[in-house]
């Protein structure tokens, strides 16, 4: 019972954008697909929830081909939180959680007493009762982003992908939507773009470079100061996360600094223009 | 409805229309002038305009989320003006002339569906129909059917010009009864197979990612929406000339009042689409009597202030920040 990639292989407009992509998610454990801008992660993403078809390998749900399932078989399956983006005509936070119930439904099914309640249970969830009835476009980017999860917990779907669900929120939301997602109890895999921040939410990460994975495993074992340098080519600082022990992140700066011997004192300040 | 029966250049009592109505279901018809007004001339016109109505209101919904647009319009998608070039081929230069009275829709039809395949095939990139591109495309093809008219138009004779011009502004007046049932039944079809998509649109609505996960094929879904909005506007376009406003101007009337929820807006819209249209046109035959307005012009007169007040009032509907 996992969630498999088998030797997935992706082409868009005829460029292999990635390829030999194996791994596992095993039930109920948080996944981490880390790299660069580009590398691939959000590819691989789109390939499992169906947009992109594999040129070669296989998704895999439990064994079955995901492929192999009816479009609403597996959306029943796999729940999906893309990233933050505008209505062109809104709904209100009740309408949007809704609408994670399509795959449940046919054509002329109405909305009944079960899936208001499974939608009110999926907003209550995500601590948004004050914002039922508001229109998603006035949201923050962190409300969005948490309405979007209850549209996915209404999915009922057991896996939930998230490509970047903490891009462009601050810190504040950043650790809210992690914690959020990571108490689901659901299996999970997430693009994550800040290595700290994914070390300490994931049990497994993988790190994707021009389309290949380069490491993966426990954060502690992945996420070193050589294989940063591989993937992003920038050199950083690893250190062990005082309160939980996971790999840190600290930035260095591509140049040394001019007076390495007392990093406290300022560099004398240039004499001023000669233009004045 | 019965108002738009009962007024006109002539004014008849509601109670007088019903008679009529009724005598002729019930299988005797009387010989009076009334009865003629009303069964020959004023219902079918009538009726023809609410199927329109709600037809140019449906279409208009789903193709404004086919695009992600909301100044999309069943018109946008080059229909109405491949639809023109045929039609002002038929009204200057009698193309089809053996068709008779169907020649203009035949040519209409032919222009809208010859618009629709050189949009589709120029649009598609591999199985896709993207948003932006279905624009473009829409766009500067129209543009392109838009000059051919006018080369028409411009080759063909002054009066016969004056016919064209009174086509492309859109009319009920050549409704007759042997008119009828073709688009009546076409357009009712179209329209309530696009009812029962209210769920998936609204997924579609969010975008094709998140329309894709929730378990929608999208690259068929847009496919067949593409077609019925062509033929559902090309049947219009065909029966009473291109009505502009109503199908872009309904649907945000029908969603300031009931919400974005596809599965309420489109019934809602149907109905409101249907009305809208059966008065402008009341209001066509009727403001200065006894000659006839273009029915666009009124859509346009009405359906634009409106629009704007309920903008207005309820802004972030429309996608602003603040």
């Amino acid at each position: 019972m996992s969630l498999e990639l088998q030797d997935l292989s992706v082409d868009i407009a005829g460029r292999r954008i990635v390829s030999d992509i194996s791994f596992t998610v095993p039930d109920g454990s948080f996944a981490g697909l880390l790299g660069p801008n580009g590398s691939g992660k959000s590819t691989i993403l789109k390939a499992i929830y169906r947009l992109h078809r594999p040129a070669a390998g296989r998704v895999l749900l439990d064994d079955a081909d995901l492929l192999s399932l009816r479009p609403k078989d597996a959306a029943r399956r796999v729940a999906v939180v893309a990233q933050e983006f505008a209505l062109e005509f809104d709904f209100t936070v009740v309408e949007m959680v809704m609408i994670g119930r399509t795959p449940h439904k046919r054509a002329f099914d109405r909305d009944g007493e079960a899936d208001r309640a499974i939608v009110d249970q999926a907003i209550e969830q995500v601590g948004c009762q004050d914002l039922a009835h508001r229109g998603f476009n006035t949201l923050s980017g962190g409300e969005k982003q948490r309405v979007l999860i209850a549209q996915a917990i209404a999915q009922e779907a057991d896996h939930l992908i998230l490509d970047e669900p903490t891009n462009h929120l601050d810190i504040r939301y950043q650790v809210e939507i992690l914690e959020l997602v990571s108490a689901l109890g659901i299996t999970v895999l997430a693009a994550i773009h800040d290595l700290s921040l994914a070390a300490l939410f994931c049990d497994t990460v993988h790190l994707i470079a021009d389309g290949r994975i380069i490491a993966g495993g426990p954060p502690e074992s992945v996420i070193t100061a050589d294989s940063v340098r591989d993937a992003y080519g920038t050199d950083v600082l690893v250190i062990s996360h005082p309160e939980t022990g996971t790999p840190h992140l600290i930035p260095r700066r591509s140049r040394p600094t001019q007076a390495p011997s007392s990093p406290t004192v300022h560099p004398p300040v240039p004499p001023a223009g000669t233009g004045n | 409805m019965i108002m738009g029966v009962a007024i006109g250049s002539v004014s008849l009592s509601p109670g007088a229309v019903w008679g009529v109505i009724v005598d002729h279901l019930a299988g005797h018809p009387s010989n009076s002038v009334a009865d003629a007004i009303v069964w020959e001339i004023r219902l079918p016109r009538v009726l023809l305009a609410a199927v329109v109505g709600a037809a140019l209101t449906t279409a208009g919904t789903v193709v404004q989320v086919l695009v992600r647009n909301a100044l999309a319009d069943p018109f946008l998608l080059g229909v109405s003006s491949g639809a023109s070039v045929g039609a002002t081929a038929v009204l200057l230069f009698g193309a089809f002339a053996s068709l008779g009275f169907w020649a203009v829709s035949f040519a209409s039809v032919l222009g809208a569906l010859g618009a629709m395949a050189a949009v589709f095939l120029v649009s598609r990139q591999g199985r896709t129909l993207s948003p932006t591109q279905l624009i473009l495309c829409g766009v500067v093809l129209s543009a392109l059917f838009e000059s051919v008219t006018s080369f028409l138009i411009f080759r063909g004779n002054p009066q016969a010009t004056q016919s064209v011009l009174f086509w492309l502004l859109g009319s009920f007046g050549l409704a007759t009864w042997p008119q009828l049932p073709i688009p009546a039944i076409a357009l009712g079809v179209a329209i309530g197979y696009l009812l029962t998509l209210g769920r998936s649109l609204n997924a579609l609505a969010m975008g094709s990612e998140p329309a894709a996960a929730l378990g929608i094929d999208v690259h068929q879904l847009r496919r067949n929406l593409f077609i019925i909005t062509s033929l559902m506007a090309g049947v219009a376009v065909a029966v009473s000339g291109i009505i502009g406003f109503v199908g872009l101007v309904v649907p945000h009337i029908v969603r300031l009042m009931v919400g974005s929820d596809h599965r309420r807006v489109l019934p809602v819209g149907a109905v409101f689409g249907a009305s809208f249209m059966v008065l402008g046109d009341l209001l066509a035959r009727t403001i200065v009597v006894p000659q006839e307005m273009p029915i666009g012009v009124i859509t346009a007169f009405i359906g634009a202030p409106t629009l704007i007040i309920l903008i207005r009032r309820r802004p972030y509907l429309y996608g602003a920040r603040g």
